[in-house]
């Protein structure tokens, strides 16, 4: 009975699956067939890029993805090949990097300082080629290595001054994902410009999760769990603060969701991204998105692949800064109207002195160039 | 399990407080399994894998080996080989109906439908398919080359590069396979134990963490002459992870708190620990702030096995030499037999005069101990410095390679070897073909299903034995398959 019972339900599931692929294949397989192609595409050049991703892949929406974007445009624009692998693992650094320089790679790029060392090794061992990492630099230079680093301070100091003056509630709030010297170089940026502001109207905004002085704040202590960052952002919205700043990659989601009930509620709350223009990248926050604070690793990625290619590799660090648009704060899209004109006007002339020099923004995790 | 703690839950004698009945210390025929080496041995011996067949286990039980009065049950139906007895036929039979099969045959099914979702995730076979009636063939091509292509190239990461230079290149992808593997044979030799003495044992990543905090340490912090301080290393690796094992044991022995919920929560505040230490000065790299510590020193280091072209190194060799370890312990020894006893059935262990709480606790250490040592191999083997990733996922590709080891040592031995080689050749696979590296995860999750349920693997290929009889040996294998913690 059993046995039989089964029996008819295989039949049956197969006949289903026949049927359904057969239908699915009627639908789109009646494409006509290409003539033979004899267009090879124009890619002449034997130039390879090549880039290995920390463990969080190429999808982690922050420097990976970035900096993987920025090959693929190199790929399109300069007609170059490349290569990429994911790491699962830390273990899977030197392997990877190992298989890069054995695919024949020219310039690898690297992401993330947990590559310091795989990177060193193998460019060590591999003077002919040529590397460079995004987020790290080295004590002591090495000759084939380009480090890419930001002063992200200096935007996030922007961001910062942006929310002390957009505040409502004069209270402000930041989080971030793991106490790494990336991501606290916003939070001391932000606080900076907080203080600036205070300073300049004599007005007294409170930022909430970082102490610049002591080198502690709020930390959702990895950079996947959102709920833990709509936990954070509640508690923030619930001592009084009405911006945040989440430097916690895919976790600022949970910040979005948080602030977006916020405002189903009726509160006039805000959030600033980073990384990149969140109004193009986590569009269902747009509604909320007051600016980011971006770091323009794709077009770094792509520069330093150019030179490269041309034969003008050098070693020297590419540092990104407000005066060489490698770090930016993002336009206010929707929410150009909630700025004043005073405050914009205000924001260029910072951004002015800082990229002078006029203006010095100091964060214990700057890059030391 | 847990209801062998739990105080006045039946008339049964509470283990802690009332003594358990010790058997007698010779070879008397007291109607209890022995304590004496040499049947306890013999017995061990005979029942190679208890969980298999419980009926005949039990009836094995009481004769002790023999050392007892014969049981009414004809010594032909025990599983026990005896000397003489014929073994081809039960071999067969264990080879067709059994687990050795079915573990095959689920890692075909898994790399087939793996073969199928690589070939839909390639472009090529996206644009052949969009023109498939006009010519088939170059559909058919794509997904037959897709899906071949992609495994070639994960063997050829995995196991021999034709293109590699000389013998040395060629093999190169041999020893990343057997490098991979030693933290996953290691820590799944702990959780294979701990799942024989009925203990779900998913505190591996926890108690790799913990090992890796010492052994780090001391690698990079302490001074000490060569040979010494690789020693000194491997203890305090060894002592982390079996103290963090070993106070689960206590916990679950003392309080009857359940060693799931235990060892996922040790595993957060590893975890958690190492990330604050990470931050503090005694583990930070001087002159940095990022949460990554020294180099270890090189006196630390495991020495590599064949030079420095591969990452190859001793920890291998400990690995092989824990497989022979917990085979011992399992199989030859009182402690093992002990073990095996408790996971069975701790109500029957209990009675039959075994502590279970000093069995629980000692295989929580040793579950540990062995963990430690995945986490050894990973700062003084492959990595070289401790970061919060230090323990990657081997803690539960751990608890992965334990059941498709079948709780066995050397069959956890060839499941680390199996997710090693995965792990070595998916590298190569991603750099060559461009195959996501998620599907190689893809091909082990389905691995690890169909291993979990063989009755689908044997309706898939027409196994399932149509006699009545055999139902019970289904049941017995689910059993099997957790190590009898099901």
């Amino acid at each position: 009975m059993k046995n039989s019972l089964r029996a008819t339900l295989k039949r049956g599931s197969m006949a289903g699956v026949a049927t359904a692929g057969a239908a699915a294949l009627l639908l789109t397989g009646c494409g006509a067939a290409p003539t033979a192609s004899s267009t090879a595409t124009a890619t002449a050049s034997n130039y390879t890029g090549c880039i290995v991703s920390d463990s969080g892949g190429f999808d982690d929406q922050s420097f990976n993805q970035s900096s993987y974007e920025g090959l693929k445009k190199a790929e399109k624009d300069l007609g170059i090949k490349t290569n990429q692998a994911e790491s699962k693992t830390n273990n899977d650094f030197e392997p990877n990097l190992r298989a890069m320089v054995s695919a024949g790679c020219n310039l690898t790029v690297t992401v993330g300082f947990l590559l310091g060392d795989a990177t060193k090794t193998q460019a060590t061992a591999n003077p002919d080629k040529h590397f460079a990492i995004i987020d790290f630099g080295y004590e002591t230079p090495i000759s084939n290595v380009k480090p890419i680093i930001y002063d992200t301070a200096q935007a996030a100091f922007l961001a910062g001054y942006l929310a002390a003056g957009t505040t409502k509630t004069g209270t402000v709030a930041t989080f971030g994902g793991i106490k790494i010297p990336t991501v606290t170089i916003f939070m001391d940026g932000y606080a900076d410009g907080v203080k600036y502001y205070n300073e300049k109207k004599g007005t007294d905004v409170k930022v909430l999760g970082w102490d610049k002085a002591k080198q502690d704040g709020s930390f959702t202590g990895d950079f996947e769990k959102q709920d833990k960052g709509k936990q954070f952002t509640q508690n923030f919205l619930d001592q009084g603060a009405d911006i945040v700043m989440p430097v916690a990659g895919p976790v600022g989601k949970g910040a979005g969701a948080a602030l977006q009930e916020a405002k189903a509620a009726g509160k006039d709350v805000k959030l600033i991204w980073v990384d990149s223009d969140g109004f193009l990248t986590a569009p269902d926050y747009k509604d909320i998105m007051l600016s980011s604070v971006m770091k323009q690793m794709g077009e770094a990625v792509e520069t330093v692949v150019k030179e490269d290619k041309d034969g003008k590799f050098s070693n020297k660090p590419y540092v990104g800064t407000l005066a060489n648009d490698g770090v930016q704060l993002a336009p206010f899209h929707d929410m150009d109207s909630a700025v004043s004109a005073e405050l914009k006007s205000e924001l260029d002339q910072i951004k002015k002195d800082i990229a002078d020099g006029k203006l010095k923004v100091e964060s214990a995790a700057s890059p030391k160039v | 399990m847990s209801e062998n703690n739990e105080p006045r839950h039946s008339a049964e004698p509470d283990p802690d407080r009332i003594p358990a009945p010790q058997p007698p210390k010779s070879q008397s025929a007291a109607p209890q399994p022995p304590k004496s080496h040499a049947t306890a041995a013999d017995t061990a011996a005979n029942i190679e894998t208890p969980d298999e067949d419980d009926a005949a286990y039990v009836t094995s039980l009481d004769t002790a080996g023999g050392a007892m009065q014969p049981s009414a049950v004809p010594v032909s139906a025990q599983s026990g080989s005896l000397p003489g007895a014929p073994e081809e036929e039960s071999l067969m039979r264990k080879i067709f109906t059994g687990n050795g099969i079915v573990t095959i045959l689920a890692v075909l099914l898994a790399l087939i439908l793996g073969g199928l979702l690589i070939a839909m995730t390639d472009k090529v076979v996206g644009t052949t398919a969009g023109y498939l009636f006009a010519r088939p063939t170059d559909f058919l091509t794509a997904v037959w080359s897709a899906a071949t292509g992609s495994y070639v190239a994960l063997f050829q990461g995995a196991v021999f590069n034709p293109r590699g230079t000389g013998a040395a290149g060629q093999f190169a992808p041999l020893m990343e396979t057997l490098t991979i593997a030693t933290p996953l044979i290691t820590a799944g030799l702990g959780v294979a134990l701990a799942f024989r003495a009925g203990l779900f044992n998913i505190g591996a990543q926890g108690q790799i963490i913990m090992a890796g905090i010492l052994a780090a340490w001391v690698g990079f912090a302490l001074d000490l002459p060569v040979g010494l301080h690789l020693l000194l290393v491997l203890l305090a690796g060894i002592i982390g992870g079996a103290v963090w094992g070993g106070i689960v044991g206590v916990l679950k022995a003392r309080t009857g708190a359940h060693e799931v919920i235990v060892t996922i929560m040790f595993n957060y505040i590893a975890l958690y620990l190492l990330r604050y230490l990470l931050d503090t000065d005694l583990f930070q790299r001087p002159g940095e702030s990022t949460p990554i510590s020294p180099i270890l020193d090189a006196s630390a280091l495991y020495p590599l096995l064949f030079g420095s072209q591969y990452r190859l190194h001793i920890g291998f060799l400990l690995a092989v030499a824990a497989t022979v370890f917990v085979s011992w312990l399992l199989n030859r020894s009182t402690l093992g037999f002990e073990f095996r006893a408790v996971g069975a059935n701790p109500k029957a262990a209990l009675t039959a005069g075994i502590n279970v709480s000093r069995a629980t606790i000692l295989v929580m250490t040793i579950a540990g101990g062995l963990a430690g040592l995945a986490g050894v191999a990973q700062v003084a083997g492959t990595e070289k410095v401790l970061t919060d990733g230090v323990a990657a996922t081997y803690g539960f590709d751990a608890i992965t390679v334990a059941l498709l080891g079948r709780s066995s040592p050397w069959g956890t031995f060839a499941a680390g070897l199996l997710f090693g080689a995965f792990r070595a050749g998916a590298v190569q696979m991603q750099i060559q073909t461009g195959t996501p590296i998620d599907i190689v995860l893809v091909v082990q999750s389905l691995i690890v299903l169909f291993i979990a349920a063989p009755p689908l693997v044997r309706a898939i290929f027409g196994l399932n034995p149509r006699k009545k009889k055999a139902a019970p040996a289904v049941k017995s294998q689910q059993a099997a398959a957790t190590g009898g913690a099901a």
